[in-house]
């Protein structure tokens, strides 16, 4: 940018002294802001500035269990949970029989009230404890424990995931989601048994 | 009649105000940032409610598209370094130092190690090509991820592993990775979801 010298012409010819040349003391930043909006740009792009969310899981182990180390869940408390094509799942309470096969989906009207439902007392205390928490300022560490205590009750359900191989991985994260919002802590993803086959298939067929 | 003077002022504006928040956003830029890890596949993971944070370091990752085409990486290029040694080591290729060193230099790679160095071979633009990255076998006859995490397992124990995947992959290939991981013992792991409603 052009600069007019503040002090051009200010001296008159004939003057015998000599004055040094007052030079003006402002930069043009242009360059700089030119540079330094070039280097922010660069920054913005290439950052990630969400850190990826995640979902912790844990399998069952593959070493084989001794028959007095299985727990055996009682038929009441079970739940199976059966991942099919095209976004639907079926779901059935105890043994399996083909009346009690029944379909739903990923919606909360669907899964989510299913399971809600069958652990409708523990999400309630679970309920409960957010509230005392928030109301009485709980400790974190205090609020976990008395959480997972209440998640191991007596009466919780057991939640076998089963996925056929036409399901997605979003409908295996979509179940697990589920198990976390209605409070399920024991739950455990298993291969999909011959039984639990047959029946989808004469369901779907029907 | 008088000519009205417009004043002349002059264009000159002051950019020291602006250079000062030019620099507070870059400072701010420079020091959150770390960077966006390139990967050789764009995958749309699920979402969940969960709201666990996944850490930048001591991680491996196993990614898989919608093909089901398996990838794996481990973060720290002396990390790196060492896992494609050893892997290539175990099955007996031959890698030039450049290519090891063009291995350490990628985040997430797939490809069975008898095509490593080929695949290491070739131009940055070549590599990214998704029919270059033929991913890494998981089947029951050559399970080769299994030997990617055992030997990062060795080389790093406090790493968690990441399963990142699309929402469509099929569910067989995630039970192939579940499975493998299964057979070495490594049964707690996280899946990678991005937050309920977020875009990305």
């Amino acid at each position: 940018m052009a600069e007019v010298s503040q002090d051009s012409g200010s001296h008159k010819k004939g003057d015998g002294k000599q004055r040094a040349k007052k030079a003006s003391t402002r930069i043009d930043f242009t360059p700089m802001v030119d540079l330094g909006f070039l280097l922010i740009t660069f920054f913005m792009l290439t950052t990630s500035m969400i850190k990826q969310q995640t979902m912790e899981i844990t399998m069952p182990s593959d070493k084989k269990v001794t028959e007095e180390n299985q727990t055996v869940a009682k038929a009441s408390q079970a739940v199976t949970l059966i991942l099919a094509k095209e976004n639907k799942v079926f779901y059935y309470f105890g043994q399996p029989n083909i009346e009690g096969v029944k379909e739903t989906d990923y919606s909360s009207k669907g899964l989510r009230s299913v399971l809600l439902e069958k652990n409708y007392e523990i999400a309630k205390q679970v309920e409960d404890l957010k509230i005392e928490k928030t109301r009485t300022k709980m400790a974190e560490d205090i609020y976990r424990k008395q959480l997972s205590e209440i998640k191991a009750g007596k009466n919780a359900p057991v939640v076998r995931i089963m996925a056929t191989d036409d399901a997605t991985y979003k409908n295996l994260v979509d179940a697990l989601d589920e198990m976390n919002i209605s409070s399920i802590s024991r739950y455990a993803i298993v291969d999909l048994d011959s039984i639990s086959k047959q029946l989808v298939d004469t369901k779907i067929k029907l | 009649m008088p000519k009205v003077k417009v004043a002349r002022k002059s264009t000159h504006v002051d950019m020291t105000a602006m250079t000062d928040v030019a620099f507070l956003l870059l400072t701010f830029f420079m020091l959150t940032s770390n960077f966006v890890k390139k990967e050789p596949v764009v995958v749309f993971t699920p979402s969940s409610i969960s709201e666990i944070k996944i850490p930048e370091t001591n991680i491996m990752t196993i990614l898989i598209d919608r093909q089901g085409k398996v990838f794996f990486g481990i973060d720290g290029q002396d990390n790196r370094m060492q896992l494609i040694t050893k892997m290539s080591e175990k099955y007996g290729v031959k890698l030039s130092e450049k290519e090891i060193y063009t291995y350490t230099l990628m985040d997430i790679s797939g490809n069975p190690i008898e095509a490593m160095g080929v695949y290491l071979g070739m131009k940055m633009e070549e590599r990214d090509k998704a029919s270059n990255n033929l991913g890494i076998p998981v089947d029951s006859t050559d399970n080769q991820l299994r030997n990617w995490v055992k030997i990062a397992r060795e080389i790093n124990s406090n790493s968690r592993i990441a399963i990142k995947a699309d929402e469509t992959t099929p569910y067989p290939v995630i039970k192939k990775v579940m499975k493998s991981l299964q057979q070495i013992d490594e049964n707690r792991y996280n899946l990678i979801t991005r937050l309920e409603g977020a875009a990305i």
